[in-house]
């Protein structure tokens, strides 16, 4: 932490940035974010396994930016949706600095995006062993084992939100959800209007998901609706090549190849 | 006992698949009666929602159809739509909902035959498949009341 | 009436439970599911679990749940026809389980749900819900009832409150004539009074902050900076209003399907970044400090002044849901450590 807490120092004195994005000790062991603009606050900057939570998530809220210029501290979940969250042209590289956090917790200094695309080409996404067993393990049910676990563990869920509120991508102003001309998702909380709320936010967030997992540890019911975007993200790999953030490539669901293959339709 | 008559509803687009049904009608060909048609500009512009909300409204059976790759009439409206579809199948698949039900098709203004053939098929495999009584208890929630939380 | 105390054996539970049950009445009581506990509706006593320090949920679902219908319609050419909520078929419920804290939410809730016109299908089911409380034993980080007026063995709210003591047998306090009907289901239970002391037998919950100090600061502080460094990692995700016990803003929808349709109430947040859009597209609490103030300023402000009761009973509930770690009571304390004004 000494490389990252003395580079936000210098960054911070310099007037280079006005905010510096990190990690923070919270309740009882867990990490929350902390907007440091001192070296107070930059002294109270952690970095363990604990901090989880996805701090681009930060990088679009306006009360955030009119803090200034920040500086974000970056492992590599946050790495990604930074990458991912440029190409949809929601930040600018030159109105942010990023100080990456290597898997080992050591500061990494990316000068441009296209230099942390290009870190990231070492540390693909991929699922571990564990995410590979449970997909598979729901893939393998029958049709109406899948229906009944999903509407099982959707029917836990009572619409609070907080899967899109943690979520780096879901940075609409006005959500759909919050659209009532016409209220497209139901706002009550029942089988139907959840698997409608969760299937569309799976495909919203198809070919955007950076697999940091916010969205499950977010939700308070601890349902695994974060298996449902892993899903997408699989495919999106398997069927269309698409591996990971890119600044050059299209996004998979507004570009399409004339040859895009399938074997369903007829 | 009056056998099972599905209720299908079709998402099609204007330019190829209506007119393609339109021709099927005026060659006299006979075919299922199952279907409802809703008339889409260009399959591009069908949400993938769309095909959860018929379900919801108590349809059995899903077509969607439009134009031939290289052939839509905004030039590339169906080459997304293709993509959103391999997309959204997958998930819906995932979910445990049954995509034996959805028929996808290309079926041009010229192929009035092949409308008939998707539509016949499409309602004889659903027709097999009964009617879709999962999706339907799920939706019927102003019903039942079930509610969570 | 004044509170009459008995013990109950720690192996009548169990029966006690069978009695109510059997009585006619729906006994939801919390149970361990996939990942959380909360209360269920519950059948047999073993399905009970007493792993937790409180629900995730709350208890107020009882009367005010997630999603109500408050009536519905057909609609036949120019005719509607609408069926008002039944009321009477509204059960008898007992909650079995609630805390301390929980039993004292009843109170601030019923207070929103009364000030103005009388919110007959919430009062109704909290007529027939009956409050049976268990006192807490432990507690953790997030807890603070005792900075809030309340304590881990308090009575306000319950209809019976049990204590479990070092004997594990329980301490039964009959507190309300609801409480004593169920004594009257099954007296045999409930035994001479024991000697000890019910405090030994609590969690400890030390006192965090003066809650009333925390309305004269924020009516002083309304216009400070503080508000926006204490709101500044919330991400208006709205979980900290679904699992508050004092919390009630709802949002009323009609789910239309042709030609029938109910007009239903469904839980909202004021922590929504949407919840006070006006029809002009003008949003008078736009930023998350705005709505941050709000919170606190409802709850230790405002509602103590218009229908005076306190709407936060110090369960730590949004704490421990929060996604970011708001943790209310570190920003409680916070609010109260400013000079006075």
């Amino acid at each position: 932490m000494v490389d990252i807490k003395k580079k936000a120092n210098e960054l911070l004195a310099a007037n280079a940035v006005q905010v510096v994005i990190g990690f923070e000790e919270g309740t009882s062991g867990k990490s929350r974010a902390i907007f440091a603009q001192d070296a107070a606050g930059v002294d109270k900057l952690i970095f363990n396994s604990q901090c989880v939570l996805n701090l681009a998530v930060y990088l679009t809220k306006h009360e955030i930016k009119k803090l200034g210029k920040p500086a974000i501290i970056a492992p590599l979940p946050v790495m990604r949706a930074i990458i991912q969250l440029a190409s949809e042209f929601q930040i600018k590289e030159s109105e942010m600095a990023v100080l990456g956090v290597s898997p080992e917790g050591k500061l990494v200094e990316f000068q441009t995006f296209a230099a942390i695309e290009s870190y990231l080409k070492d540390f693909k996404i991929a699922m571990d062993e564990k995410e590979k067993e449970i997909l598979a393990k729901i893939s393998n049910m029958s049709l109406s084992e899948r229906f009944d676990f999903w509407m099982q563990e959707l029917g836990e869920c009572f619409k609070c939100y907080a899967c899109r509120a943690a979520c780096p991508m879901c940075y609409c102003h006005k959500c759909a959800v919050e659209q009532n001309k016409p209220q497209w998702i139901p706002v009550a909380a029942n089988n139907l209007g959840n698997l409608e709320w969760h299937a569309m936010r799976a495909m919203h967030l198809a070919g955007r998901c950076v697999n940091c997992d916010a969205c499950h540890n977010a939700c308070p019911k601890g349902i695994p609706l974060n298996f449902l975007t892993k899903l997408m993200m699989v495919d999106a790999k398997e069927i269309f090549g698409q591996d990971g953030p890119s600044l050059k490539d299209g996004h998979l669901l507004s570009t399409f190849k004339p040859n895009d293959k399938e074997n369903f339709i007829r | 006992m009056t056998e099972f008559e599905p209720k299908i509803v079709a998402f099609v687009c204007n330019w190829c698949t209506y007119a393609g049904a339109d021709l099927t009608g005026t060659s006299r060909i006979k075919y299922a009666t199952n279907v409802k048609l809703v008339r889409f500009p260009c399959t591009g512009r069908i949400d993938f929602m769309l095909l959860l909300k018929a379900f919801g409204e108590g349809a059995d059976g899903i077509i969607i159809s439009g134009c031939h790759p290289n052939d839509c009439h905004y030039t590339s409206g169906n080459f997304h739509a293709r993509r959103r579809w391999i997309m959204f199948r997958g998930l819906l698949n995932f979910l445990g909902i049954d995509t034996r039900r959805i028929q996808f098709s290309w079926v041009s203004a010229a192929e009035g035959g092949k409308w008939a053939d998707i539509v016949n098929s499409t309602v004889k495999s659903v027709r097999e498949l009964g009617p879709y009584n999962d999706y339907k208890k799920v939706a019927d929630f102003l019903e039942t009341e079930v509610t969570n939380g | 009436m004044t509170i009459e105390k008995y013990l109950v054996k720690s192996a009548s539970l169990s029966a006690l439970f069978d009695k109510i049950k059997a009585s006619g009445k729906v006994v939801q009581a919390p149970v361990k599911k996939a990942h959380t506990v909360d209360f269920m509706p519950v059948n047999a006593f073993n399905e009970i679990t007493d792993d937790y320090i409180v629900t995730t949920q709350s208890a107020k679902s009882v009367a005010f749940p997630r999603v109500e219908k408050l009536f519905k319609y057909t609609k036949a050419k120019k005719e509607v026809t609408i069926a008002d909520y039944a009321i009477n078929t509204i059960p008898e419920v007992v909650m079995w389980g609630v805390r301390p804290c929980d039993a004292a939410g009843v109170s601030p809730l019923n207070a929103i749900f009364t000030w103005d016109v009388d919110d007959v299908i919430f009062t109704t089911k909290l007529k027939r819900t009956t409050f049976i409380g268990f006192s807490c034993q432990k507690s953790d980080a997030c807890c603070f009832c005792t900075s809030v007026g309340g304590n881990p063995g308090a009575t306000a709210g319950s209809d019976i409150l049990m204590t479990k003591l070092s004997s594990g047998n329980y301490l039964a306090e009959i507190i309300t004539e609801k409480g004593k009907a169920i004594q009257v289901l099954a007296p045999e239970f409930f035994e001479e009074t024991p000697s000890e002391e019910k405090e030994k037998n609590l969690a400890q919950v030390p006192i965090q902050f003066n809650y009333l100090e925390i309305k004269e600061k924020v009516d002083a502080y309304f216009e400070s900076d503080i508000w926006k460094a204490q709101a500044q990692r919330c991400i208006s995700c709205g979980t900290c209003a679904f699992v508050c016990p004092t919390c009630a803003c709802f949002d009323i929808q009609d789910e239309n399907h042709g030609k029938v349709g109910q007009r239903i109430r469904n839980w909202d947040s004021c922590c929504f970044s949407q919840f006070t859009i006006h029809t002009s597209g003008h949003n008078p609490r736009e930023s998350q400090d705005r709505r941050w103030r709000q919170r606190i300023n409802h709850k230790f402000s405002i509602m103590p002044d218009r229908i005076n009761a306190y709407g936060c009973i110090g369960c730590g509930r949004c704490s421990r849901a929060c996604p970011v770690d708001m943790n209310i009571m570190e920003h409680l304390i916070g609010i109260s450590q400013l000079a006075k004004k």
